[in-house]
C-alpha cells in the first residue's frame, strides 16, 4: 500500500509517511498558510498545493526538484460591461477565485491536463501542468448555472471532478449545491444528471430537481465507471448509469449524513463512509467517532469503530478529508479538530497518528 | 511621483519593496508598479482588477472608496499605503 500521505490543514501541508510500520508526520511545507486542497500527479510525480492567503487572496503552488513555485492560480474572466449578476443574498456576485476546492488529474492519454474547481462555481481546465488555465465557459454560462447556491459557505462551490477512466473528454462534476454536471466532449457543452436525488429539506416542487441537490461528494469506480457514489446531505445515493439515476441507500446505522465518500478501485459495491448527526449538529452520534463501510452495493453496511475514539469525539471529516490508497486497503482521514487516522485493512483497525494537527481540510495518498 | 508603501505582511509571499511611481491616479500609479513587479498584482488586486475584500488603500492619511476603479486622483506628493483590511482579521 501507499506509505506516503499529504494532509492539507488551515495551518500548512503535512507530508506523513510510514516508516519501519509507523505513520509520522515527516514535514511541513507553508507553515501557518491556509491550504484548501492539494494534488498529486499520480502521471508525473508532480504535486500541486491550493493555498487561501486571505487577504491577499487564493494562490496555487507547484512542487520543484528542490521546493515548490508559485504559479498562476485560475482567474475568472472580466465580467461583461453593464452585466449584473447577485448570489442567493442579493449581493452583487464577484467573478473572482474566492477558494480552489478540487484539484484533479485528467486522463492518462494527456499529460499535463489538471482540472480545478472553485467557489463561486467555475472550473478550469490546464493543459500545461497548471502553468495557464481555461475557463470551461459553457458551464458557467448555462443560464442553470444561476440557480447554484451555497451549501456550507456563502457561495456555489464545486468540489468533485471525475474524469472517465474509458474516456478522458468525458467528465463529471458536482457542485454544493448545483448538482452534478456532464460533458462529453472535454468541457465543450453540458449537461445536468442526477435524477433520483432528493432534497426533503427543499419545497416540493424542487425536491427532486437535479439543480437542487447540494452533492457533498461524488466519487466514480475506476474499474467499474458506471457505479457512482454520493454523500448528499440528504443522505447516501448510489447510480449504476454513470450518474443518469441515483437511488437512496436508506436505513444506515448511526447516520446517513456525512461530507465524505470513497469507493474502492475495483469494487464498486465497496464504499466507505464517516456518519454524522444530521445536519443541525454535525458531530458524531453519541461522541462516537466511526466509519461506515458497504460491500454489497448498500444493501447493508458495517460499522468500523476498532482504534477509534468511542467517548466524546466531536471530530468532523469534511469531503476531502477522507482518501483510499490505490489498491483499495490503505484508508486515512483527517478531521477538523486535528485528528489523523491511518487504517491498512479496509477500515477493520485504525491507528491514530495524531490529534493535534489544525483543522484538516484534505487528505490524499501518494 | 507619488510613493506607495506596502504592508509588511505581504513581503512574506511576494516582496514589494517602497516604491515610486507617475500616474494621475491610485490605479495607473499602481500599474506602473505592478509592470515591474507582475506576481504582486494578484495580491492587491482581484480577478476583476478591484482592490481584494479584505485590502485597503489609504491614499494621503485617507481611506479609498473606489475600489473597483481605484480612481482617488494622486498628485506628485502622494504617499499610498496598501495595508490589509481589519475587516479580514
Amino acid at each position: 500500500m501507499s506509505d506516503t500521505l499529504l494532509v492539507s490543514t488551515r495551518k500548512g501541508l503535512f507530508t506523513v509517511l510510514r516508516k519501519r510500520g509507523a505513520w509520522a508526520i515527516s514535514a511541513v511545507d507553508f507553515l501557518g498558510d491556509n491550504i484548501s486542497v492539494t494534488l498529486a500527479d499520480e502521471r508525473d510525480g508532480r504535486r500541486y498545493a491550493a493555498l487561501d492567503h486571505g487577504h491577499f487572496g487564493v494562490k496555487l503552488h507547484r512542487s520543484t526538484a528542490t521546493g515548490w513555485e508559485e504559479i498562476t492560480a485560475p482567474t475568472y474572466p472580466p465580467k461583461p460591461e453593464g452585466y449584473e449578476e447577485t448570489d442567493m443574498w442579493g449581493r452583487p456576485l464577484d467573478w473572482s477565485t474566492a477558494r480552489i476546492w478540487a484539484l484533479e488529474s485528467g486522463g492518462a492519454d494527456e499529460p499535463g491536463v489538471i482540472w480545478c474547481g472553485t467557489l463561486p462555481g467555475g472550473l478550469f481546465r490546464s493543459s500545461d501542468h497548471g502553468q495557464s488555465w481555461e475557463m470551461m465557459r459553457a458551464l458557467w454560462d448555462h443560464p442553470k448555472r444561476k440557480q447554484w447556491s451555497g451549501g456550507g459557505a456563502d457561495l456555489p462551490g464545486l468540489h468533485s471532478i471525475c474524469v472517465d477512466p474509458r474516456n478522458s473528454q468525458r467528465v463529471w462534476v458536482a457542485v454544493s449545491t448545483g448538482g452534478i454536471w456532464f460533458t462529453e466532449d472535454g468541457g465543450a457543452s453540458w449537461t445536468q444528471r442526477g435524477e433520483g436525488m432528493r432534497a426533503e429539506y427543499a419545497p416540493p416542487e424542487s425536491t427532486h430537481d437535479p439543480v437542487a441537490q447540494d452533492v457533498h461528494r461524488l466519487v466514480q469506480c475506476p474499474a467499474a465507471p458506471q457505479r457512482m457514489w454520493v454523500q448528499h446531505h440528504n443522505g447516501i445515493f448510489v447510480s449504476s448509469d454513470e450518474g443518469r439515476t441515483f437511488t437512496e441507500v436508506t436505513d444506515v446505522e448511526p447516520s446517513s449524513f456525512g461530507f465524505a465518500v470513497v469507493v474502492h478501485p475495483r469494487e464498486p459495491d465497496t464504499a466507505w463512509f464517516i456518519p454524522e448527526i444530521k445536519d443541525e449538529k454535525r458531530i458524531p452520534r453519541e461522541g462516537k467517532l466511526v466509519v461506515t463501510r458497504t460491500r454489497d452495493g448498500g444493501k447493508s453496511f458495517d460499522i468500523l469503530t476498532n482504534g477509534l475514539p468511542q467517548s466524546h469525539a466531536y471530530d468532523v471529516v469534511y469531503r476531502h478529508a477522507l482518501a483510499l490508497d490505490l489498491d483499495g486497503n490503505g484508508l486515512a482521514f483527517g478531521s477538523t479538530t486535528g485528528g489523523l487516522w491511518v487504517s491498512e485493512d479496509q477500515g477493520e483497525s485504525w491507528v491514530c497518528v495524531t490529534h493535534t494537527l489544525p483543522p484538516v481540510y484534505a487528505v490524499q495518498f501518494v | 511621483m507619488a510613493k506607495v508603501v506596502f504592508t509588511p505582511n505581504i513581503q512574506r509571499h511576494v516582496l514589494c519593496p517602497n516604491a515610486e511611481a507617475p500616474g494621475r491616479t491610485v490605479r495607473e500609479v499602481l500599474e506602473n508598479i505592478f509592470l515591474e513587479n507582475s506576481q504582486a498584482r494578484s495580491y492587491v488586486l482581484d480577478d476583476q482588477s478591484g482592490l481584494r475584500k479584505h485590502m485597503t488603500i489609504f491614499l494621503d492619511g485617507r481611506m479609498i472608496r473606489d475600489r473597483a476603479r481605484l480612481g482617488d486622483t494622486v498628485t506628485e506628493t502622494s504617499t499610498i499605503y496598501v495595508l490589509q483590511a481589519l475587516s479580514g482579521g
